[in-house]
């Protein structure tokens, strides 16, 4: 079995978020990049389908140099390959262009994104790239078996979750729960070792035109101080949610 | 170019965030001096929808889709679409609208842009104002596309009542075949579902162990809330994953939050920073959570939710 997890470069959940060139662009200075942790789940499920039916897992991202360094950590976790779509990510539409250009050359039976980016929280690319390639979805997907050809998935829906059932080709939204947060591979030096003789694929970009810009960011507005009630005064936090905010 | 709203509905009832979407898509209509339509799978209940404004509800009438299927409905609504020569689609952000939303863009070949909370700032160019980076900011995005697909974050628009006498018309669906079909649905009865919650009561690490969170869900169910967790307490197995609001967990956009031992790490405040009241009670004052909150008290969890409760049912 074939699969592609598709990986977006994100700043560390920790990071400042600030913007430069008046606001128009992410402020990158001194940030860490990491994998977006909804790949990461998904990824780490795509390593145990290795382990457990011998599949074979590429990792890809469309981004810059610079996206190598997220690449070379996927391998040493356990993909196979990794792939780059040379060009600079604008937005979900022409990345999953991108991705799917790439599909066309070479065949999946299960592609894997992260349920949403935590940048940019579109959760786009994984339901495009169904859309664009006729392919089955699932996205939040929480769990997933695959025998032969059909897929079992689970999706978390509003208050429970949905198990259905289809045939490969796939596309999920992985989130936590496919697998959990403390099966999370983190690479050994052997694994980082094996990464280095692992192949790392430039493709060049179709150069899509973006469907979305972003023009201007802002941030919140500094908030009032915080009204402190003491805890024998209970009757007035009430009164004050009642008759200040009016949402109780 | 018109505007066509995506009604969604469960147990022939529409959801709340369907009339949000619907408030919304007639004002965004008014403001380009254009039509607005309401799409509905299977739902009687049109009636209710005349409240908020439209001037026609589109019912597919079709046992295929009584069963939710994200690619059944999506080409079911990119016929509509065709049909009503739609520029604008609304839908809410349910999980079930936001899976849809971008199945029906890859199909559509357009793009989607969610966790919109407010109507465009301009039409031409055509510029939302969504949420991003988790709500440690706000972008104002262009969509460049002729066909616009938008999602409407949960309470941020609100609804706006404006009767319309509405037409009423039935839609034939031309069937796509799926051979991807749901062998159950497992739902807790009788809670409120976080993303559906107008109030939600949420704990931590604070709270010690599992075995205390009676007073959590007593707090919750007299406030007719929703109970939502921290990371660390979902990962250490106190509570279910669907509970885990933050980053990596679900958004709240709730109208009150309440985090009871809750410290507030970045990650956690970034989940729940669009939910527009926020009470903390913490006995640590330096918790970061007080910061972001609006309203406080330094105290501790066991003694003040108890009394919280009492005060609140005596009331």
């Amino acid at each position: 079995m074939n699969i592609l997890v598709c990986i977006s470069n994100v700043p560390d959940t920790t990071s400042k978020i600030n913007f430069v060139e008046n606001d128009s662009k992410f402020d990158s200075n001194g940030v860490q990049y990491i994998i977006n942790p909804n790949d990461e789940f998904g990824l780490t499920k795509a390593v145990w389908m290795k382990e457990s039916n011998g599949a074979n897992v590429t990792v890809l991202t469309v981004g810059d140099l610079s996206a190598e360094t997220i690449l070379r950590k996927c391998l040493a976790i356990g993909a196979d390959k990794a792939i780059r779509i040379d060009c600079e990510a604008s937005d979900a539409y022409s990345v999953a262009r991108e991705i799917e250009a790439h599909c066309q050359t070479t065949s999946y039976d299960l592609i894997i994104c992260g349920r949403e980016s935590i940048d940019y929280n579109g959760g786009l690319v994984p339901g495009l790239l169904a859309g664009f390639l006729d392919y089955n979805f699932v996205t939040n997907c929480v769990s997933l078996e695959i025998n032969d050809t059909k897929a079992t998935c689970a999706r978390e829906i509003s208050g429970g979750t949905e198990v259905s059932e289809c045939e490969i080709p796939l596309v999920i939204g992985s989130q936590k729960g496919l697998v959990e947060e403390s099966d999370l591979i983190i690479p050994n030096m052997r694994g980082i070792m094996m990464a280095r003789q692992k192949p790392l694929e430039v493709v060049a970009a179709k150069n899509i035109n973006a469907k979305i810009i972003d023009k201007k960011f802002h941030k919140p507005e500094a908030k009032s101080e915080v009204k402190l009630v003491k805890p024998d005064e209970l009757d007035k936090l009430i009164d004050l949610l009642e008759n200040e905010a009016k949402v109780i | 170019m018109a505007v066509l709203v995506y009604l969604e509905s469960e147990d022939n009832k529409f959801k709340k965030t369907a009339y949000e979407a619907l408030s919304y898509g007639k004002a965004l209509a008014d403001k380009m001096n254009v039509k607005v339509s309401g799409v509905v799978f299977n739902c009687t209940d049109s009636d209710s929808l005349k409240k908020y404004g439209a001037d026609k509800i589109i019912t597919i009438n079709d046992t295929d889709f009584e069963e939710f299927s994200s690619k059944k409905y999506s080409h079911a609504l990119s016929q509509v679409i065709k049909s009503e020569n739609s520029s604008d689609v609304i839908l809410s952000s349910s999980a079930n609208s936001k899976f849809i939303g971008a199945h029906l863009s890859g199909i559509m070949d357009t793009s989607f842009v969610s966790n919109v909370i407010d109507l465009p700032e301009s039409i031409n160019p055509f510029v939302v104002k969504r949420t991003c980076f988790t709500n440690k900011a706000f972008s104002s995005t262009e969509m460049i596309s002729d066909l616009r697909i938008i999602g409407v974050s949960s309470n941020s628009f609100g609804l706006i009542e404006n009767m319309n006498n509405a037409s009423l018309e039935t839609f034939n669906v031309e069937k796509v075949e799926s051979n991807q079909r749901i062998l159950k649905i497992e739902k807790e009865t009788g809670s409120v579902t976080i993303a559906d919650a107008d109030i939600v009561v949420s704990a931590g690490r604070g709270l010690k162990g599992p075995e205390n969170w009676e007073m959590i869900e007593t707090l919750a169910d007299t406030l007719g809330a929703a109970t939502a967790c921290s990371k660390p307490v979902s990962d250490m197995g106190w509570r279910p994953h669907s509970e885990h609001v933050g980053q990596t967990g679900k958004p709240v956009s709730s109208n009150l939050y309440i985090a009871i031992g809750i410290s507030g790490a970045i990650q956690h405040l970034a989940g729940i920073n669009s939910s527009k009241v926020k009470v903390v009670i913490n006995n640590d004052p330096e918790a970061p959570f007080f910061k972001a909150a609006d309203y406080g008290v330094v105290g501790d969890a066991f003694e003040v939710v108890p009394a919280l409760i009492e005060k609140l049912k005596a009331r």
